[in-house]
């Protein structure tokens, strides 16, 4: 094969759909999918969550973070929760609904740019507990604000 | 172009606020279908990822405890008007979906 169409055919490789979009991060490699926190999602109480997602359950009450919520949440498949902390060096937030059939709803990874700040929606299966537990420095705080709801959102 | 994603993100005092919606039915796995009593599968989104030019400010992990066509928002300092927002998701059945902005 002549050096020209070597180069030609190797060019063309680089310059294909698949290999811009792998080198430009839009092809998510399947290593990701190892990110996910299966063990803590599983969990199905508090305690094993938190084991789960931060591996102790060890969180500090905290009154640098707010957890907005309704007081009563009359459709329960739909409760607009935000957290907000003062806290500085938040590396990750999670909210936590103790009586869902698997109380860890999400856990954020942030940037270091990124503001302790997270406004969500979420599905609470009864009346209970939604908590946001806040990383910060290496060590684990968290705030509680309980939720009433009237008709619960787990579709069970 | 994003089948369904819709994004806001503006800069106010130094800091953007990112608002999006996304179109997923977030099907726990725990709902029966009220007409044959069989199980819809579990179909959530349960990774989220926000870049600002290339770089990662946010990853989000969740689980089927996440509303239907979710909502998210949150703030990134120094995020300036012109830089570009990327964000995207992947589902557990490997679907995906993404959304550029730019910032305003």
């Amino acid at each position: 094969m002549s050096m020209q169409r070597r180069s030609f055919i190797r060019g063309t490789l680089a310059g294909s759909a698949v290999g811009v979009a792998v080198s430009a991060g839009l092809l998510t490699p399947r290593s990701v999918f190892a990110e996910w926190p299966s063990k803590a999602f599983e969990a199905k109480t508090v305690d094993d969550a938190l084991m789960g997602a931060y591996e102790t359950t060890a969180a500090a009450e905290s009154g640098d973070i707010t957890v907005k919520a309704p007081d009563i949440a009359e459709n329960g498949a739909v409760v607009p929760v935000t957290v907000e902390t003062s806290l500085s060096g938040v590396s990750t937030m999670s909210i936590i609904a103790e009586k869902n059939p698997s109380p860890l709803v999400a856990k954020y990874v942030l940037g270091p740019n990124t503001e302790g700040y997270i406004s969500m929606r979420i599905k609470m299966g009864k009346t209970s507990n939604v908590t946001a537990v806040v990383e910060a420095g290496g060590k684990l705080y968290k705030a509680s604000k309980e939720v009433k709801v009237t008709i619960g959102g787990c579709g069970g | 172009m994003a089948k369904g994603i819709k994004v806001r993100a503006k800069v106010q005092d130094g800091v953007a606020t990112i608002k999006s919606l996304m179109s997923h039915p977030m099907e726990t796995g725990g709902r029966k279908d009220k007409k044959t009593g069989e199980p819809i599968p579990a179909h959530f989104i349960q990774e989220v990822t926000a870049e600002i030019n290339g770089k990662n400010v946010l990853t989000g992990y969740w689980s089927g405890g996440v509303s239907k066509n979710p909502y998210l928002s949150f703030k990134v300092k120094g995020a300036k008007a012109g830089d570009k927002l990327k964000l995207a998701w992947v589902d557990n059945k490997g679907e995906s979906d993404s959304i550029e902005e730019t910032i305003s």
